[in-house]
């Protein structure tokens, strides 16, 4: 038990190294901003079409019920308000947030630890650069770039979707439903969604890549190493979700 | 003769396993070095810690008598400009092709043009006979071609020592002669080498001098005929292999 603990100690510690480093290097110079264009198209462009999908079926699906619910109460005036609020600031950086660990934190800790394995990470520091230069810090920067874009887009989505069955099934005209929304959501609200994300990119690619130059034992370890990502960094998110949350509510209420 | 590389006293553990215990040469400039050994006598690790990939436990790693073996990761950025690995396997980045493969390091440490490293990149593709694969993705490529191609990328910068590690295992005749052919060449341009191997006849044609390790030490040290004209009973069992 006290040599899980030291172990599980040992591991954050290095995870912190691992971080510092890659501020250091991203920070300072060279940067590669090709690879960082890269890794932008990968991550962000190739998760575009599913955050679509998430975030539309999210709003639908969150009107219909709220919708439904409050109808007994004379309540259905309040649905855009629900809806766009909880999408915006929970629902889309959190569902978004773990899409992106599943999609792109499990794919890059095993294109990393899949380099590892074939040595190709030694070969980049035999060839006299720095891997976390070269694979982690354009993965961590499109991570953090990509991730806040990628959960306000799937809020709007949602609230697009909310917008369609709020006129369809309630007969709320489109105008009353956006002036709603619009009179509910701050800037603050999309600011918080997005720094939240940015605070998930972190954790995400950060744990991805650090597993991924950990990976050994072939084939078996980079798909394991995969899982773990995936597993942690969903835990962290949630967890740390609650803690962000109750910091930006102090902050904008 | 100008020492180009020196190992002094060099110890390497893996936790408690013992791999080199007191490990001493000198490469010198222009030669060819042959470093053989059993398997698990620690010949890529020697490898790896001369370019620090590995680091070391005790003593020292010379390049041209400055100290390398304390250096840091991005200090030793510079000496791996001009100690250059070859790896087993090649290494080679496989999501870009052969040409991104040896431009690779061309873009990182030159301010080479465009044109010019395409120049430069077809010229070492010429040296390796590989002109054909400029476009081929690694896993278009069969074994002893990515050796080549890895071979290739590691002397795009023109370095002074060359770390070939078992370049030659696993191909067949036509492959291995076209690798010491490599080799040669890249020799007669003046530059020094060690050479792993488990190839004797490959060894003897082309190394200066040769060094067998044994228990994390050097146990033989000496020319080609050296070599062949040992009485040593450890020595004559890598003599029948010839």
């Amino acid at each position: 038990m006290l040599s899980k603990l030291k172990d599980n100690l040992i591991l954050v510690g290095d995870i912190f190294l691992f971080f510092k480093e890659f501020v250091r290097c991203a920070v300072t110079g060279p940067f590669y901003w090709s690879r960082l264009m890269d890794q932008i198209v990968h991550l962000g462009m190739g998760s575009l079409s599913i955050t679509i999908v998430i975030g539309t079926v999210t709003g639908l699906v969150m009107t219909l019920q709220f919708g439904f619910g409050l109808e007994k109460f004379g309540g259905t005036l309040y649905v855009p308000a629900i809806v766009s609020i909880s999408l915006l600031r929970e629902l889309a950086p959190i569902f978004t947030s773990l899409l992106i660990a599943g999609r792109i934190g499990s794919g890059m800790s095993a294109e990393i630890g899949a380099m590892n394995v074939t040595q190709q990470v030694d070969a980049i520091r035999a060839l006299g650069t720095s891997p976390i230069r070269v694979l982690v810090v354009p993965r961590v920067v499109a991570t953090m770039i990509s991730l806040p874009l990628l959960a306000t887009l799937s809020g709007f989505m949602g609230i697009m979707g909310g917008l369609v069955i709020a006129n369809v099934e309630f007969n709320m005209p489109p105008g009353f439903y956006v002036n709603k929304v619009l009179n509910t959501i701050k800037l603050a609200d999309v600011f918080g969604s997005m720094f939240k994300c940015s605070f998930f990119a972190i954790v995400i690619s950060i744990l991805a890549c650090y597993r991924g130059f950990q990976t050994k034992d072939g084939t078996w370890g980079v798909g394991n190493a995969a899982t773990w990502v995936v597993v942690r960094s969903s835990i962290i998110i949630l967890i740390s979700d609650f803690f962000l949350s109750k910091i930006l509510l102090l902050m904008f209420g | 003769m100008e020492q180009i590389l020196t190992i002094k006293k060099l110890a390497k553990y893996f936790d408690t396993k013992m791999v080199h215990e007191d490990v001493n040469f000198s490469l010198i400039k222009g030669e060819t070095l042959g470093l053989l050994g059993h398997s698990g006598t620690g010949k890529s690790v020697l490898l790896r810690s001369i370019i620090g990939l590995e680091s070391i436990d005790r003593g020292e790693i010379l390049y041209r008598n400055q100290r390398i073996d304390n250096l840091t990761e991005e200090e030793l950025f510079s000496i791996r400009t001009k100690v250059s690995y070859a790896f087993q396997s090649g290494a080679l980045f496989d999501s870009i092709s052969v040409f991104e493969n040896i431009a690779y390091p061309l873009f990182e440490h030159t301010k080479m043009s465009e044109q010019e490293v395409d120049a430069k990149v077809m010229q070492i593709l010429k040296i390796v006979n590989m002109e054909h694969a400029r476009e081929l993705m690694p896993s278009d490529l069969s074994g002893g071609m990515q050796k080549r191609v890895g071979l290739a990328r590691s002397m795009a910068l023109n370095p002074e020592i060359l770390l070939y590690d078992e370049p030659t295992a696993g191909l067949d005749p036509i492959n291995v002669e076209m690798v010491l052919e490599v080799m040669r060449r890249f020799k007669e341009q003046g530059f020094s080498g060690i050479f792993v191997t488990h190839d004797i006849p490959a060894a003897k044609k082309i190394c200066d001098r040769i060094i067998i390790l044994d228990k994390g030490k050097v146990r033989f040290q000496g020319s080609v005929a050296d070599f062949d004209n040992s009485n040593d009973e450890f020595v004559k069992t890598f003599q029948i292999f010839d």
